[in-house]
């Protein structure tokens, strides 16, 4: 479905992403997972077109998707969730998930979309008039998570989803990015919480300092020595 | 009493006006974090053309009106194209002198001959200016015009901005241009559409400052370009409200001023205000200690 085939990425001088390559299949969950720094945010802003590639070719559904612009994207069902949540402080809850189907002409698919956010977060239905900026963090990342999904993706990207989160709602978001994937969306996971992430995930790919180092199926990785010792916090 | 209800519609009309002016920089702010210098010379633009269009070109004033708010947007959305789009996500003060750039373009290039020249124009009314006595206060024709003309596109505007789906785009692109584009939002349209509603709002101003004080020239956007800007940053740059707010109170000040204590003070007065504001209270009587956006 998503094949990123030797992109490079620079900021100035700074080679973040260097000749990556991975895919991922309709129906998979994929993560990226890496330490700080690793080049994960970069890339998947290299997919959504935020920011240019130097080299390489990105391609969504069989189409070459590398010198398009963001909105030609998006309105393609690639659909990024941004690290940090980027949730409108201004806009009440409502307007937010509205927001995210700024593309979409069916007004009453719209609002058939938006009751499934609401059945799938009620916390978000019961501060539907609130303001954005007065959510707490759990909550604006269900809100962040539920205006992707207004979109109707896909294949979705999420970047740490469970940034800032206690190990309760860290478990309940990937409970619902599991469901979400069940129910027919491909997703594309960055975290640096690897072993959430590898529970969920079919495949992994593991990057350092802008480079694959490794990757393979989930359950592989979750037993490999050198994963266990760097990122699942145990002495090899 | 009478003279004092007299001055307050006489500051109501300045201010009015000067709120067409800093609705475009606050706009522009909100969206793309740049003090558009030369908008007060697209208010000029404006009141040149729609000179030209009741008086050279025979148009009805209204149609006047008109037709310079449609070529001054598309002059505000070409400004925006050239001079600040490259620039875009450059440090702020590059974008800031090109601002200041086009700003002089805009006034010796208009002051040339085969364009407006460089001598003051009186403008011939399109209309003639009748008063009405109302319970003793006096007030003209042109009073009611700029009113109702100005209130109508101040509560078109608030409304294109809080209802449309182009004004959703426009305040997200105001949160933050990459959570717009992961929307799906065009930015770049995004942003030359409200340069071009900013300007267009010049315009209007333009040419209901020409009919209400009958004398053009080149040069003659700085003052009100510089106190609009004030009533901008009075009010909260950024925020539609807060400058609508800030260009009241600015028209009142000024008015008052000239009234009761002297006119040569009006301008003295203005700068006095910003420079005050900006002590005080940075970010504007509306604004946020953070400030918010469009
Ligand atoms: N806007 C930027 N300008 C310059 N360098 C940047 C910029 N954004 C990221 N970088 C650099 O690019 C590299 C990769 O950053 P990236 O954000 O992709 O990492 P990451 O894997 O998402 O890390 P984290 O887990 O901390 O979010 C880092 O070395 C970072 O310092
Ligand atoms: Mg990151």
């Amino acid at each position: 479905m998503l094949t990123v085939r030797n992109i490079s990425v620079y900021y100035g001088a700074i080679n973040a992403v260097q000749d990556i390559s991975f895919e991922v299949k309709e129906g998979e969950v994929v993560t990226l997972i890496g330490a700080n720094g690793a080049g994960k945010s970069t890339s998947l802003r290299t997919i959504s077109s935020l920011i240019k590639a130097k080299s390489g070719e990105i391609t969504f559904e069989d189409k070459n998707i590398t010198t398009l612009k963001p909105h030609q994207i998006v309105a393609m069902g690639l659909i990024h969730v941004p690290e940090g949540r980027k949730i409108i402080g201004s806009f009440t809850v409502r307007d937010n998930l509205k927001m995210g189907a700024f593309l979409r002409k069916d007004k009453a698919g719209i609002l058939e979309s938006m009751e499934e956010v609401f059945t799938r977060f009620p916390r978000l239905k019961e501060r539907e008039k609130q303001l954005g900026g007065t959510l707490s963090g759990g909550e604006q990342q269900m809100l962040a998570i539920g205006r992707g999904l207004m979109a109707k993706p896909r294949l979705l990207l999420l970047d740490e989803p469970s940034m800032g989160l206690s190990p309760i709602l860290t478990e309940e978001i990937f409970e619902i990015i599991r469901t979400i994937n069940q129910k027919g969306t491909t997703i594309l996971l960055v975290e640096q919480n690897a072993y959430m992430a590898l529970q969920v995930a079919h495949r992994a790919y593991v990057l350092e300092t802008g480079r694959v180092v490794m990757s393979g199926d989930s359950n592989v990785l979750k037993d490999d020595k050198r994963i266990r010792a760097a990122y699942l916090g145990e002495i090899a | 009493m009478d003279y004092f209800m007299e001055q307050v519609i006489n500051g109501l009309q300045l201010g009015l006006v000067y709120a067409l002016i800093a609705l475009g920089y606050t706009m522009v702010y909100g969206i793309v974090k740049l003090i558009n210098f030369a908008h007060g010379d697209v208010f000029m633009v404006g009141a040149f053309i729609g000179y030209f269009g009741f008086s050279s070109w025979g148009l009805p004033w209204p149609l006047a009106i008109l037709v310079s708010a449609l070529c001054c947007a598309c002059l505000g959305m070409l400004i925006e194209r050239i001079a600040y789009r490259p620039l875009r996500y450059a440090t702020r003060i590059v974008a800031l002198i090109s601002a200041i750039g086009v700003s002089f373009f805009l006034e010796y290039f208009c002051s040339l001959k085969f364009m407006f020249g460089p001598n003051y124009r009186v403008v011939q009314r399109p209309f003639d200016e009748v008063y009405w006595s109302i319970g003793g206060v006096t007030i003209s024709n042109i009073q009611v015009l700029i009113f109702c003309t100005a209130v109508c596109m101040l509560v078109g505007l608030q409304y294109l901005v809080m209802r449309t789906k182009m004004g959703a785009a426009m305040r997200t692109v105001s949160f933050d241009h990459d959570t717009a584009r992961l929307m799906g939002v065009n930015v770049d349209r995004t942003i030359s559409f409200t340069f071009g509603i900013g300007a267009a709002l010049a315009a209007v101003g333009g040419v209901l400052y020409a009919i209400a004080y009958p004398q053009i020239w080149t040069f003659m956007g700085i003052m009100p370009g510089l106190k609009a800007f004030t009533a901008a940053v009075l009010g909260g740059i950024g925020l539609i409200p807060g400058a609508m707010l800030g260009a009241l109170i600015m028209g009142q000040a000024e008015v008052m001023t000239a009234a009761f204590i002297s006119s040569q003070l009006r301008d003295a007065i203005a700068f006095s205000i910003l420079i005050l504001v900006l002590l005080v209270r940075p970010c504007g009587i509306l604004g946020k200690t953070q400030p918010e956006k469009v």
